[in-house]
C-alpha cells in the first residue's frame, strides 16, 4: 500500500533558506541544495520549496536553485510561492518541480486551478490553504495568513477540488507554530469533504503529533514540517521508525 | 549511447539528471537517425494516451521504435511510455497504442476497492513474484517506487515482471525479451530508482 509521507518545507529567500537551520556536518546551512540533498538521504518523500522573495532578481535566483536541487535531489518536488498564472507554473516545472503549489493566486483568479489542471494535470496542482476558526467557522486566509477572506474553508476545498485541484495541503492558522500537535478536527473535516491527497500542515512539535496524526486520521496521507525538521529537534530517519513501530506504512 | 526519445511529451529535465547522475551517455533527441545508433531507447511520457500516440505516429517515431525493438535493442517505457507499448488504451474512448506488450491500458477505478484515492500516487512497495527481473537486481522485494497514475496495464499476465499491492496488485513493471516498461517514475524514486535505470543500462 502506500506510504504515508513526511515532507519537510523549505522557505527560500533570494537564494538561500531562511530560518534558522542547525545541522552537524552540513558545511552550508542555508544551501537549498545542501539542505535538501541532506533531507533525501535521511529519508524525506518529498520536499516544498517555498519561494518568499518578493523581487524579480530574487525569483530568478529561485529558479537557478532549483535548477540545481531537481539535478541531483531525486525525489518528488513542489514549489509554491507566488504562483500567480500558468506562466508562473511554466517557470518552475520547466526547472524540474513535479507539482505547484498555488494558494492566493488560486484566491484572487479560482480559474487558475483549472487552467493548470487541464495544461499539466491534476496531480500537478496542489492547492494551500491556510485556514483559522473565524465565528464558530473555518475560514479561508490570504496573503501568507493575513487576510480574512471571508470564505468558508471546506466549500472552497471542494471548489476548488472539482476544479482539478490534485492535493490539498491544510495549513491551520490556529496550531501554527504552537507545537502542541495538528489541527486533527480542521483535517477530519477537510478529509470528510474531499477524495484526493491531504497533507497536514502546522502545529508539529515531536514525533508523537505524527503518530497521532495517522492514527487519529487514517485518511490524511502526508505530515509536513519545517522548523522541527530544520532545528533538528525531529530527525527523519529516527521518526519514520517511530511511525513504523506504530504499524503506520512508512518508506523507510 | 542511450537515446531518449523526444516527442513533446512531458518534461525530460528530472529524467535526463538522472541518467546523467549514473555516468550514463545520453542523447534527447527525435532525430531517426541517431535512436538507430543508440545502443538503449528510453520512451518517456506524460500526460494523456490519445495525445502521446497521435504525437508519436505524426512524428513517425511510431515506426523507428518498432523497428530498433526488432532488432533486439532494449527499450524502457516510463509511466504513460510503459503505457504507450501495450496494444490499446481505454483512457477516454479507445486508442492504438505500440503493441509491444500484449494487454490493454485500463482505468484502475475498475479493479480497486472503493474508497481508495485515484490516482495511485505515492511511495509504493514492489513485489516481484517468483523469479526477479534482472531490472531489479540491485533491489529487494518491498524496495518502495514514487507512483502517480490512474490507469493500469491491464490482461498482461505473461509480461508482468513486478506489482504494486494498491487494494489489489496493480501492475508496476512489465517486460518482453528486449521491451520494457515502468509505470512509476524511476527518476523520482532516489536511489532505488537510480539503481534500476543502472541495470536497465547493463540489459
Amino acid at each position: 500500500m502506500i506510504t504515508k509521507r513526511i515532507i519537510p518545507c523549505l522557505d527560500v529567500k533570494n537564494g538561500r533558506v531562511v530560518k534558522g537551520v542547525n545541522f552537524l556536518g552540513l558545511a552550508d546551512v542555508s544551501s537549498p541544495v545542501s539542505l535538501a540533498q541532506f533531507y533525501s538521504d535521511n529519508g524525506a518523500d518529498e520536499l516544498v520549496f517555498y519561494d518568499i522573495t518578493a523581487s524579480a532578481e530574487g525569483r530568478g535566483l529561485f529558479v537557478d536553485i532549483l535548477t540545481e536541487v531537481a539535478s541531483k535531489v531525486f525525489i518528488p518536488l513542489t514549489v509554491g510561492g507566488g504562483i500567480n498564472s500558468l506562466d508562473d507554473f511554466d517557470r518552475v516545472l520547466k526547472c524540474g518541480a513535479d507539482k505547484v503549489s498555488v494558494n492566493s493566486g488560486a484566491i484572487r483568479n479560482p480559474a487558475l486551478v483549472l487552467e493548470a489542471a487541464k495544461k499539466y494535470g491534476d496531480q500537478c496542482v496542489v492547492l494551500s490553504a491556510d485556514i483559522k476558526r473565524v465565528d464558530g467557522e473555518f475560514r479561508v486566509f490570504a496573503k501568507g495568513g493575513r487576510e480574512d477572506t471571508g470564505m468558508e474553508a471546506i466549500s472552497w476545498i471542494k471548489r476548488c477540488v472539482s476544479n482539478g485541484a490534485g492535493e490539498i495541503v491544510v495549513n491551520s492558522i490556529d496550531t501554527d507554530g504552537v507545537k502542541k500537535g495538528f489541527d486533527i478536527e480542521m483535517l477530519e473535516a477537510v478529509c470528510d469533504a474531499v477524495n484526493v491527497p491531504v497533507i497536514a500542515s502546522g502545529g508539529a512539535g515531536c514525533m508523537e503529533d505524527f503518530v497521532t496524526l495517522f492514527n487519529a486520521l487514517p485518511k490524511v496521507d502526508a505530515g509536513l514540517a519545517a522548523s522541527i525538521f530544520h532545528f533538528g529537534e525531529v530527525d527523519i530517519k529516527t521518526l519514520k521508525q517511530r511511525l513504523k513501530g506504530a504499524n503506520i506504512n512508512v518508506r523507510i | 549511447m542511450i537515446a531518449i526519445i523526444d516527442y513533446g511529451v512531458g518534461n525530460l529535465f528530472s529524467l535526463t539528471c538522472s541518467f546523467k547522475s549514473i555516468g550514463a551517455d545520453i542523447c534527447v533527441t527525435s532525430d531517426p537517425d541517431l535512436i538507430a545508433k543508440a545502443e538503449r531507447i528510453i520512451l518517456p511520457g506524460v500526460g494523456a494516451f490519445e495525445d502521446a500516440a497521435r504525437k508519436l505516429r505524426q512524428s513517425g517515431l511510431d515506426k523507428v521504435i518498432k523497428e530498433e525493438c526488432a532488432k533486439g535493442k532494449p527499450l524502457l517505457g516510463i509511466c504513460l511510455g510503459m503505457q504507450m507499448l501495450f496494444e490499446k488504451s481505454y483512457e477516454y474512448g479507445e486508442h492504438e497504442g505500440l503493441g509491444l506488450i500484449r494487454g490493454n491500458i485500463r482505468p484502475i477505478s475498475d479493479v480497486i476497492p472503493k474508497g481508495l484515492k485515484i490516482p495511485h500516487i505515492g511511495w509504493n512497495a514492489l513485489s516481484f513474484g517468483e523469479k526477479k527481473d534482472e531490472l531489479f537486481k540491485y533491489l529487494n522485494e518491498g524496495d518502495f517506487v514514487y507512483f502517480v497514475h490512474s490507469y493500469y496495464g491491464a490482461d498482461c499476465d505473461d509480461s508482468v515482471i513486478a506489482t504494486a499491492e494498491y487494494g489489489v496488485p496493480l501492475t508496476a513493471a512489465v517486460r518482453k525479451d528486449n521491451v520494457c516498461g515502468v509505470q512509476f517514475h524511476p527518476e523520482k524514486s532516489e536511489k532505488i530508482g537510480l539503481a534500476i535505470l543502472k541495470a536497465f543500462c547493463e540489459i
